[in-house]
């Protein structure tokens, strides 16, 4: 065990947890936000993704000692109010079925549309190929991302 | 005019305030949001008037719905309200909707499954918002002193249009509840519906994108421990002994010990499969402390059945097949003879492996058991069956067990059999502590309860007029035979044989997201694809003319199907997909197939791609009678197809010595992004039909639809899954 002082989502925690604890269960059990989810551990699946200064990472395979120094990035604190570009597309579009997998999706495809404001078809499946979504709303997913990029302009 | 008896006892008034709400977990809020396109915020009342159970009007006319089934994302939590809210004739910007805990005094039939939440939910939805609308009429003619035939609503405004005189629901919703409920009440005539037919947003799409604690994993609770279990790694193996000390004592870790969720006498239901009731527990402070000290545990196992691996099913299955079974399951005319005699035999034998069902959040649930109660929250498809088996196994009258459905991150048939839900509570019970009970992914990949391994032979006989004039399938499955024998085409072939085998196993099958018709649509549909080339024919005239068979001059009785509407999407489909219309490079399939009431007809364009047939497009046909929600309905739709082209491309799980070979989705593969289609696009018939489910019925023919294209593109069939190992996908 060791203490860790972390900065999600703008305001600081302090943790007690071993360093080798993956930031998905910091954030899940210690901090209590359970937008992160779990969906293998391993980092096939995606629905762990936060940003770790802005970058999209699968935080079920980054150790909290690693992320002692990084701005953590949640789907809680993606904005105040669940109205980021993406986040009002995916309601535009009616994404989710069972939902579980979509907060991963969008962190995912908040941090392409940071790198790349303006993907094409291709680069979208690329981008969120790590994103499964055992309910099949792939379609609706890209269609999101795209009204979300034309509308960040 | 419809007018339905109701069935509901009188309910003597109740009044509940917002504040109050039984069974609230720590953090988790039972309140979801209202229909996120909402630009004010809802002002919530000050006084909620529980109506009949299924709803309670504020006093400001805000309603708040209850949603009775478990929602897996099917999205009956939106579409089963909706119906209410229609009856109700109210406005759905002033419903909120909640999730109701398994209730059997107000609801019936709480089980997500089969497809059938809409279809046998119809009536009673609608019967408990007309109920509810007729008590409010009845409150404002006493108030007024009108009688209640001059009355109307209209969106939740009560109108005397003699007089113009109006109130709102709220403000006579606290009368309501004290009024007699009536013998019988009116309807909706369907050309009136406001709501129902309309496009509507999930209503909680918003706590969705926003990251709100909605699933079982996200269950949070004072003094709230972590449990995980540890199971045999293969089938046929049996917990023997276990050497804890090692774990007992590291960090966070309470206790560890074994339990087993199926005593000896216990009541055995259909929903309590489960392959390994005997399992080891670690009991700890956090998931990952939990986890850790998990893999740490040493378990010793015995092995009591045989240890079964992949290759012994396949030899079994094909063992099978040679043989007929001692009685068919359906035989018209005489088979034997028309093949005989036939001018052209064509025989084709189709396969598919297990399959695990992956929800993506894994298996799950919440227990505090006491010795007066037992609180269940989670992620079930089955709670009323659950609460009986605990009645069983704890030894607790089923009053004093409360069981709260968390939204699943998946069900497709995984979550029927509520094992998890027994162990849960078992543990709970144990320690005498509230218990969060947590599958990993290969806890869960490697429990069992898959989707069985088919294998099944088709033979077709035609005369020198390429007439159909013989129809024999004969099916094998573990622990059953994917045919249905009065499933279509029985009754357009004069001689038709239908034959059924199961095979042993030790290893744990169960209902995987349209059963039996996952594999055989596949299967029949690609069959016919051949037959119909055989015979020179187009492959939707060719199923035409059959249908046309059954209408006019039908072989034999019980033909489970009806064969205008069977036809009616097919042609549909063959319309807006411009069928017979070739565009270069661009190669098509097409299906029809019938399951869970629903019918469904599908053409798909494939294309290639680097000398890889890719799929470029679905039409889908559906008909499902009224849609409720058709936002929804299409979502089901595309993803159902896109579920179907995935596994049968790409999925499997294989067997060496009882262990399954992949536990995780780096060796299991399921589709991806860029292997979706580019467009799904759907089309429903209207015929004014009471609605029929949409969960399952566009998943089974895909595949046979998808292979049938890629024989077009690359002149191979597919009768193998998963196609990725075959050679028109391989090249």
């Amino acid at each position: 065990m060791a203490t860790f002082n972390l900065k999600i989502n703008g305001k600081n925690h302090q943790v007690d947890v071993d360093p080798d604890t993956p930031v998905l269960w910091v954030l899940r059990d210690h901090a209590r936000l359970v937008g992160t989810k779990y969906g293998c551990g391993i980092g096939q699946c995606g629905a762990c993704t936060v940003h770790l200064d802005g970058v999209a990472m699968r935080s079920c395979s980054v150790p909290v000692s690693k992320a002692a120094d990084k701005s953590i990035t949640t789907i809680e604190g993606l904005s105040e109010k669940g109205d980021h570009p993406l986040q009002k597309a995916w309601l535009e579009h009616d994404v989710p079925q069972c939902g579980y997998c979509q907060a991963g999706q969008i962190m995912n495809a908040a941090s392409l549309l940071n790198n790349n404001p303006n993907p094409s078809d291709a680069e979208i499946a690329a981008a969120m190929e790590g994103n499964l979504c055992r309910c099949g709303t792939y379609l609706r997913i890209k269609a999101a991302i795209k009204t979300a990029a034309a509308k960040m302009k | 005019m419809t007018v339905i008896k109701t069935t509901f006892n009188r309910r003597s008034f109740l009044k509940a305030s917002v504040a109050a709400g039984g069974g609230l977990m720590l953090g988790f809020s039972w309140l979801t949001s209202c229909t996120p396109t909402q630009e004010e915020a809802m002002i919530l009342p000050s006084e909620w008037f529980d109506i009949n159970g299924f709803l309670k009007i504020g006093d400001n006319g805000i309603v708040t719905i209850m949603s009775p089934n478990p929602e897996i994302g099917q999205n009956v939590k939106t579409s089963m309200p909706m119906i209410v809210a229609e009856e109700l004739d109210v406005d759905w910007k002033k419903v909120i909707v909640e999730q109701a805990g398994l209730d059997t005094k107000i609801f019936t039939r709480q089980l997500a499954g089969g497809s059938q939440s809409i279809r046998q939910g119809w009536q009673g939805l609608r019967m408990a918002g007309a109920t509810a609308r007729r008590m409010l009429l009845e409150a404002a003619a006493q108030k007024w002193q009108i009688p209640v035939s001059e009355l109307s609503t209209d969106e939740g405004l009560i109108e005397h249009k003699k007089s113009g005189k109006t109130i709102g629901y709220g403000e006579v919703a606290s009368a309501a509840g004290a009024m007699i409920v009536p013998k019988e009440v009116e309807l909706k005539n369907p050309k009136d519906f406001k709501i129902i037919g309309q496009p509507t947003k999930n209503v909680d799409g918003a706590n969705i994108v926003a990251g709100k604690p909605l699933f079982g994993l996200d269950t949070q609770g004072p003094g709230m421990l972590i449990a995980m279990i540890v199971h045999p790694p293969a089938f046929g193996m049996k917990l023997k002994s276990m050497n804890a000390d090692a774990v007992k004592s590291m960090p966070g870790i309470k206790d560890v010990f074994t339990i087993n969720s199926q005593p000896e006498d216990f009541d055995r239901q259909w929903s309590d499969v489960n392959a390994f009731p005997e399992l080891a527990v670690v009991l700890g402070e956090t998931t990952w402390q939990t986890l850790k000290a998990k893999r740490t545990l040493k378990v010793e196992w015995a092995t009591e059945s045989p240890l079964e691996s992949s290759a012994d099913h396949t030899k079994e299955l094909t063992n099978l097949l040679q043989k007929a079974p001692r009685e068919p399951a359906r035989r018209d005319g005489d088979p034997e003879a028309a093949f005989k005699n036939a001018a052209k035999v064509i025989e084709r034998t189709y396969s598919a492996p297990f399959l695990a069902h992956n929800t993506l959040e894994p298996m799950n649930f919440y227990a505090q058991v006491t010795p007066e109660k037992a609180e269940l929250v989670g992620p079930v498809q089955t709670p009323e069956f659950l609460r009986k088996t605990l009645v069983s196994v704890l030894g607790m009258p089923e009053d004093k067990i409360s069981i709260m459905m968390t939204r699943m991150g998946g069900g497709f048939g995984r979550r029927l059999y509520g094992h998890f839900g027994v162990e849960a509570a078992v543990i709970s019970q144990k320690v005498n502590a509230p218990v969060k009970l947590v599958y990993t992914r290969e806890d869960d990949m490697t429990q069992g309860t898959y989707r069985p391994a088919y294998r099944v032979t088709y033979r077709a006989a035609l005369d020198k007029d390429n007439n159909l004039i013989g129809f024999h399938v004969r099916g094998a499955g573990t622990h059953g035979s994917p045919v249905f024998a009065n499933r279509y085409p029985a009754g357009t072939v004069d001689n038709y044989l239908a034959e059924n085998h199961s095979q042993e196993s030790n290893i744990s099958t169960g209902a995987w997201r349209a059963p039996r018709s996952n594999f055989i649509a596949f299967a029949e549909q690609g069959f016919f694809d051949e037959v119909a080339e055989a015979a020179g024919k187009d492959p939707i005239e060719f199923r035409l003319q059959l249908f046309e068979r059954a209408l006019t001059n039908p072989v034999g009785k019980d033909n489970d199907y009806d064969a205008a509407r069977y036809a009616g999407v097919l042609k549909l489909v063959r319309e807006k997909s411009n069928w017979g219309v070739e565009k270069a490079g661009v190669h098509r399939g097409v299906t029809a197939y019938f399951c869970h009431n629903t019918y469904v007809a599908q053409v798909v364009d494939v294309v290639m791609d680097n000398n890889r047939p890719r799929v470029q497009k679905v039409w889908c046909a559906v008909d499902c009678g009224i849609v409720v929600n058709p936002e929804g309905a299409v979502n089901q739709i595309q993803g159902a197809i896109v579920d179907g082209i995935g596994h049968s491309m790409f999925s499997e799980l294989t067997f060496k010595n009882g262990r399954p070979e992949q536990e995780n989705f780096d060796k299991y593969r399921l589709i991806r992004h860029s292997e979706a289609p580019k467009e799904i696009e759907v089309f429903f018939v209207e015929n004014g039909i009471d609605p029929t489910g949409l969960g399952e019925p566009a998943l089974p023919p895909i595949s046979a639809t998808v292979a049938n294209a890629i024989y077009k593109a690359t002149g191979e069939r597919l009768y193998h899954q998963p196609f990725v190992k075959q050679k028109p996908i391989l090249g």
